[in-house]
């Protein structure tokens, strides 16, 4: 039988996850399609809540899909659109059915998404989600009442390490691992030496650092993420590399990109694993596991 | 000072809302919408000029020193025979205005404007809300500035993911205001407020809708 997430990851091994999102409408097949090629190559599948405020398939309807395929799922829980009524009752619906992994995170922001209208929740935050689910686990609720039936589940959490300013991120990662975490995905790095740095940091806590790999389409999307997106920095000679591959062979130079990452962060050790967000692609992390020269065993 | 910050309806919602009612009285307020130029004289004499254009017949108008005043009363009192002429008030005043208004008249009122928040003029035309009155004040552990109205998700743990050079995911323009809090308790040698774990807040501090008696009597504890 396959291992628990939790298993692998305080097993020795190079941890790799893959993220899975879901469809926009009730038409499974390309996730059933992305899960089915994924679920034997990674040690989990990690099922986006709505990324970027954008409604979609559920994440919890992901990771059930993934529990009955036989993959390891990793539901990703945002406090955006629920209140802690419904946060808990998702976690013991997820535990009853075989969901054993979260991953907590606060959520992006609802204006940034395309319900602008809609009113934002944020009952509870990362640290406080996490810390819920240290309290499901003693058998009561966050109202104190007695459950019948006790869940247990592998939690985690997100962490910057290229936020600017970076003290305020750290101060967060550990009060998220005082509430629980166990292990960390990262946003994407693409500078080692900046990311080996803030290992040096982290190492020092109880947890797994799972370095967040998103995979490079264009140079046009390199600038536009290192411009745009909170805490990524895309370095001038990586964009370099993607503006001078021949024309059309740009996305086979990101795949290229992506598995040296992973080789090398395996090679030199540089944190417990990966995390890849193939955003959309996910029929490509094979081929970045290949370039990586990364088998995983269940 | 706290005001009530408001903004102008659009006309022509407002036009649907007067529907066919003809004759209208106007009602401006002294107070906050005149600082915020949406219901001080001017504005009032600006929304008869536009009634008068679609239509509309002005019976007269009157800018309350203070709308959500008692005293709201009396002033209705001397604008009697004008008020009587009307078949509705457009009431360019925050909700509250609009709210203590309708109890010294029973002709249909409508608002003219929207009211945003409870807010501070930071500048020249630049509100900010400053309170969102959460039942919980945390201002002595995040430096006096307050986390549940100025952070875009109201979070009191630290800053989101979302958070960039300083400013917000959701406007490059908008600081963060946890990196605000991280600077300000820097500055005091207090970072280790900031460690500090926020349970859940307590969302039924107040009764909704908020009524309270304060026993005033009362002493020190």
């Amino acid at each position: 039988m396959a291992r628990s997430f939790r298993e692998v990851l305080q097993s020795a091994d190079f941890i790799v996850t893959s993220e899975i999102g879901p469809p926009k409408g009730c038409d499974l097949s390309k996730m059933e399609h992305h899960i089915e090629m994924l679920k034997e190559k990674v040690h989990a599948l990690n099922v986006t809540d709505h990324q970027s405020s954008v409604m979609r398939y559920p994440s919890l309807g992901g990771a059930i899909l993934i529990k009955e395929k036989g993959g390891e799922p990793i539901l990703q829980m945002t406090c955006r659109d629920r209140n802690r009524l419904a946060l808990q009752a998702d976690l013991l619906f997820a535990y009853s059915r075989g969901v054993r992994n979260v991953l907590c995170l606060t959520g992006d922001a609802v204006p940034v998404g395309d319900h602008k209208t809609a009113k934002a929740v944020f009952d509870l935050d990362s640290t406080q989600l996490l810390r819920t689910i240290r309290t499901l686990e003693t058998g009561k609720d966050l109202g104190g009442n007695p459950l019948e039936g006790k869940v247990e589940f592998c939690a985690g959490a997100i962490v910057t390490p290229e936020a600017r300013p970076l003290e305020p991120q750290l101060i967060k990662f550990e009060k998220k691992v005082e509430c629980g975490a166990e292990f960390f995905q990262t946003q994407a790095i693409y500078d080692l030496d900046k990311f080996s740095a803030f290992m040096d940091y982290a190492h020092k806590f109880p947890v797994k650092i799972l370095a967040g790999i998103v995979l490079l389409t264009s140079a046009k999307m390199a600038k536009y993420m290192t411009e745009n997106v909170p805490g990524i920095f895309v370095p001038p000679n990586l964009i370099e590399e993607l503006a001078n591959a021949p024309k059309g062979q740009a996305l086979k130079k990101g795949i290229e990109i992506a598995g040296r990452m992973i080789r090398e962060i395996k090679e030199k050790k540089v944190c417990a694993g990966v995390h890849i967000m193939a955003i959309g692609r996910e029929e490509l992390v094979p081929e970045i596991l290949q370039v990586a020269g990364i088998e995983v065993s269940p | 000072m706290l005001r009530a910050i408001t903004r102008p309806k659009p006309v022509a919602e407002i036009m649907e809302l007067l529907g066919e009612m003809d004759r209208i009285f106007l009602i401006g307020c002294g107070t906050c919408p005149t600082l915020a130029h949406t219901g001080g004289l001017a504005e009032v004499l600006e929304m008869e000029k536009k009634l008068k254009e679609r239509l509309k017949m002005v019976t007269g108008f009157l800018v309350i020193p203070v709308a959500c005043d008692n005293l709201t009363e009396e002033a209705f009192r001397q604008q009697r025979e004008a008020i009587q002429e009307a078949q509705a008030l457009l009431i360019m005043t925050c909700a509250y205005g609009v709210q203590t208004i309708s109890q010294f008249v029973d002709l249909p009122v409508f608002p003219a404007l929207d009211t945003l928040f409870i807010g501070k003029e930071m500048g020249p035309g630049l509100f900010q809300e400053i309170c969102q009155q959460c039942g919980e004040c945390i201002l002595g552990e995040t430096g006096g500035i307050c986390p549940v109205t100025s952070c875009h998700k109201g979070l009191v743990n630290g800053p989101c993911g979302g958070t960039n050079n300083g400013k917000c995911e959701i406007d490059p323009q908008k600081d963060c205001a946890w990196t605000l809090i991280y600077e300000r308790l820097q500055k005091q040698g207090r970072l280790s407020a900031m460690r500090k774990y926020h349970p859940p807040k307590n969302y039924q501090v107040a009764p909704k809708p908020g009524k309270i008696l304060l026993d005033i009597e009362r002493g020190e504890d």
